[in-house]
């Protein structure tokens, strides 16, 4: 019964981090590059605009949910256990969510690159 | 992102197992274990992480910046060769090869794609009334 609360956590955790994660890249693409906001307009200007984002606070919101649902299921299991395999799954959910909701050119080689990664942190977490 | 990150991951993982397991019907005793110095010390990271990660996403693509940031596992690797001076056996270095030959792959690709939409309109009322 505790695997299979382990696994639930790692489920809620995928999808919620997947989520913010997207939210997040949203928000931050229609703020702009946070670098030239503060070289143009200063610091205060580009706090105001990240603080006056409500798709960014959403993402949060998603984000404060895997983080629970992390921290609940590190209780429960190792992190060389809860860390990965949430960390593995979250890299193919994002690349797909990506270019569905945020319309990325996702390339062979993105793709390519992101299995890389997954096989990697799979093998680094079962090994 | 790298160091905050997986110092913020460590620290959590510490805290929480000094703190004990959460009852499956007492889910809200996560509250309660935030006074745990590990624990703030983790969420102090992870908010620096968040900024990096937001700045990083700013400019970078998603599905540019997740494979990318993967390299942190190299480094907790290197780490626990050099400092912890752990044993790291052939499978650990082949999932380390996978990592390093996404990240590789990823890191000649451009690192912005698609439509960038308008910026929000400015928040500043003076700017604004102009």
């Amino acid at each position: 019964m505790r695997a299979v609360y382990i696994w639930l956590c790692i489920a809620i955790t995928v999808c919620a981090a997947t989520a913010g994660d997207v939210l997040v890249a949203l928000a931050m693409r229609r703020i702009g590059d946070l670098d030239e906001l503060r070289r143009h307009r200063g610091w205060i200007q580009m706090f105001l605009r990240v603080l006056s984002s409500g798709v960014l606070f959403a993402g949060i919101f998603f984000m404060a949910i895997a983080f629970f649902s992390n921290l609940i299921g590190l209780s429960w299991a190792d992190l060389s256990l809860m860390g990965p395999a949430s960390a593995a799954l979250t890299y193919i959910t994002n690349a797909v969510a990506a270019k569905f909701f945020l319309k990325e050119v996702v390339s062979r080689r993105r793709w390519l690159a992101t299995v890389f990664v997954f096989c990697g942190v799979l093998i680094l977490t079962f090994s | 992102m790298v160091v905050f990150g997986s110092s913020g991951d460590a620290l959590l993982s510490h805290g929480m197992k000094t703190s004990g397991a959460i009852d499956i019907h007492h889910l809200l005793n996560v509250f309660a274990m935030l006074p745990n110095p590990y624990i703030l010390l983790g969420i102090f990271s992870l908010i620096v992480f968040m900024w990096s990660y937001m700045t990083a996403l700013s400019f970078a693509d998603l599905s540019y910046v997740m494979p990318a940031t993967a390299i942190s596992y190299v480094v907790m690797t290197l780490l626990s060769i050099f400092w912890l001076h752990e044993h790291v056996g052939r499978e650990r270095w082949s999932g380390i090869l996978f990592i390093v030959l996404g990240v590789g792959l990823v890191a000649g690709e451009p690192a912005r794609t698609g439509d960038t939409p308008e910026p929000v309109p400015n928040v500043n009322p003076e700017e604004a009334g102009r």
